[in-house]
């Protein structure tokens, strides 16, 4: 099971330029709305036709520009899960998932298939409801049931819980993960929150105006993600201007202070990031004197946003967030970072040189 | 007093076959007019909707330009026996001409707003384009088509400007209702025109009426 895509199309004003290669497991392509994201998606299903470029799956040419290949989307076998589940309003429950099922000719296995896939999403007894009688996370389910009953060779979903109440989105998380995992088949999901590609993918494709910027396992991009929009998605609220000092320093002239870092700095570092959560007034390394400007509170953590002394005029804050539980009584006049954690960030994207 | 029902019959089955020719002309535009470059579509809607701004008397003259007997296509179907000028189904041609804008713009609004994202589900499917078309986009549009069709039939019924330049009125061979009603109260036969005018009304209220029982059908329906 293998995805190839390498597609290119001029928009006029936006460009959409996305080379990327998966393979089995959850993929999440993470990025801000209006970054091609969904376009992506479109143009592997065959809704978009991208201006030129190469679109394979499992060794099937989907599109090839140069070979004037453009398979129509029935012709794909393609399931794409729609922002808003797309479900046909005029029919029942049944209705819509037999549409799934229009390849089955047989009448019984029809049947048999309909009802087993009733019973796997949790629908029996809804048969006959119409789409607009159904909670949003019914409404999922119908909608990953038409898909799933098709046999599509591979899954695609377009912000599969921005439909949905904030509670139901956690219990739904898992339970689609669960599902996508047992479907055993490569799943491309497209999302601009970072907590959805956390929980849900082995792999995060970052992208932005339309580039892809880089493609790496979900663990790693967090830990080291790269580059300044890869650090901005995955949620570092601190990103600041950087230049490289020595091999393990670097100096902040916005801050007005230098920093020791673990990892070795390349030449072209542009930026660090320091994720909210990473302050420490206990660690001893790369300690500095600041001053507090705002404290705001959420249910169960602090946001203080401090000043370096030696920070230029005019120049954001910075955040640091804490648990209430071990918030100080009294703040502390230096907060410390541990070499570790300094994300440092290449805006030449990285990747090709190393 | 006995009563020439000709006209009424005239009436309703120009109507009913212009309403059918329209229904399937104006979709078919509707939904491939959407799909043109933007220059060619707005050139031809402007084409396509004339016939509704334009006096109906414009659009007979028009008509008898194209079709008239010493025109060049009115001679051309003549040798084929077909001849739109002063018969009866030349008041298919009239009417169906001035009807069909309002078929045309109807449907069109109901394409625009239709959700894109079914079709395309549709399409990933497996579903046949015209499946979608017939099952998926035509049910979610049928209300503003539903009214198109009513609209135009309604529209149809009544033609008299165009209909009038093109097959006159001919007692018991053209006359419709609306060209029975001017003739009657040209010749000072006031009650009978007072007659078709009652008849005339008689059949737009019912037409009105279903046309409002289906919908509120189709809202219980939609509850339930």
């Amino acid at each position: 099971m293998s995805l190839l895509v390498d597609i290119h199309r001029d928009l006029g004003g936006f460009v959409l330029d996305a080379a990327f290669e998966a393979e089995n497991g959850i993929t999440c392509l993470l990025g801000s709305s209006g970054c091609g994201k969904s376009f992506t998606l479109k143009c592997i299903a065959g809704i978009e036709k991208p201006d030129r470029g190469h679109i394979e799956l499992d060794g099937v040419v989907l599109f090839d520009s140069e070979k004037h290949i453009n398979l129509p989307p029935q012709k794909r076998q393609v399931g794409y899960l729609f922002q808003n589940y797309a479900l046909f309003p005029n029919m029942t429950v049944r209705q819509n998932i037999l549409c799934g099922l229009n390849r089955e000719k047989d009448r019984t296995a029809k049947e048999r298939r309909l009802q087993e896939m009733l019973r796997l999403m949790r629908l029996e007894g809804l048969e006959n409801h119409k789409p607009s009688q159904l909670s949003g996370g019914q409404q999922q389910r119908v909608a990953l049931a038409r898909i799933l009953v098709n046999d599509p060779r591979m899954l695609m979903l377009d912000e599969p819980f921005s439909a949905l109440d904030t509670h139901l989105r956690d219990s739904l998380k898992i339970e689609l993960r669960d599902m996508l995992l047992s479907y055993g088949r490569e799943v491309l999901m497209v999302t601009h929150s970072r907590d959805e590609a956390y929980n849900m993918s082995s792999r995060i494709a970052v992208m932005d105006s339309g580039r892809l910027l880089c493609m790496k396992p979900t663990k790693e991009l967090f830990a080291n993600p790269g580059n300044t929009s890869a650090a901005i998605l995955t949620g570092c609220k601190n990103i600041i201007a950087a230049k490289k000092l020595g091999p393990h320093e670097v100096e902040v002239p916005d801050w007005g202070i230098c920093l020791q870092t673990q990892e070795e700095v390349r030449d072209g570092l542009t930026a660090i990031g320091i994720r909210a959560h990473y302050f420490n007034p206990s660690t001893a390394r790369n300690r500095f004197p600041v001053t507090y400007l705002e404290e705001m509170e959420e249910p169960f953590e602090v946001i203080l946003q401090f000043r370096y002394t030696g920070q230029a005029p005019g120049s954001s804050p910075v955040w640091w967030r804490i648990n209430k539980e071990k918030r100080p009584q009294q703040f502390p006049a230096e907060l410390g970072i541990a070499p570790a954690n300094i994300l440092l960030l290449y805006d030449r994207a990285p990747e090709t040189t190393s | 007093m006995t009563i020439d029902w000709y006209p009424l019959w005239n009436s309703l089955r120009i109507a009913a076959i212009s309403c059918v020719l329209v229904f399937f002309l104006g979709i078919f535009f509707a939904y491939y007019a959407a799909k043109l470059p933007r220059l060619v579509k707005g050139v031809l809607d402007v084409i396509l909707t004339l016939p509704m701004v334009l006096p109906p008397t414009v659009c007979g003259y028009f008509l008898l330009l194209v079709f008239g007997m010493k025109r060049p296509l009115g001679i051309f179907l003549l040798q084929y026996g077909i001849k739109f000028v002063m018969t009866w189904y030349g008041g298919i041609l009239a009417a169906s001409v001035v009807a069909f804008p309002l078929m045309y713009r109807t449907a069109r609004g109901a394409f625009e707003s239709f959700d894109q994202t079914l079709a395309y589900s549709g399409q990933t499917l497996g579903l046949s384009n015209t499946y979608i078309f017939w099952r998926i986009r035509m049910p979610a549009c049928r209300q503003g088509i539903l009214a198109g069709t009513v609209l135009a039939f309604a529209r149809a019924l009544g033609e008299y400007g165009a209909t009038s330049m093109l097959i006159g009125y001919t007692p018991g061979r053209t006359a419709t209702i609306s060209t029975t009603v001017y003739q009657l109260w040209r010749t000072n036969d006031e009650a009978g025109a007072f007659f078709w005018v009652m008849v005339n009304l008689a059949i737009s209220t019912v037409v009105l009426l279903t046309v409002n029982m289906l919908e509120s059908r189709q809202k219980k329906a939609v509850k339930a």
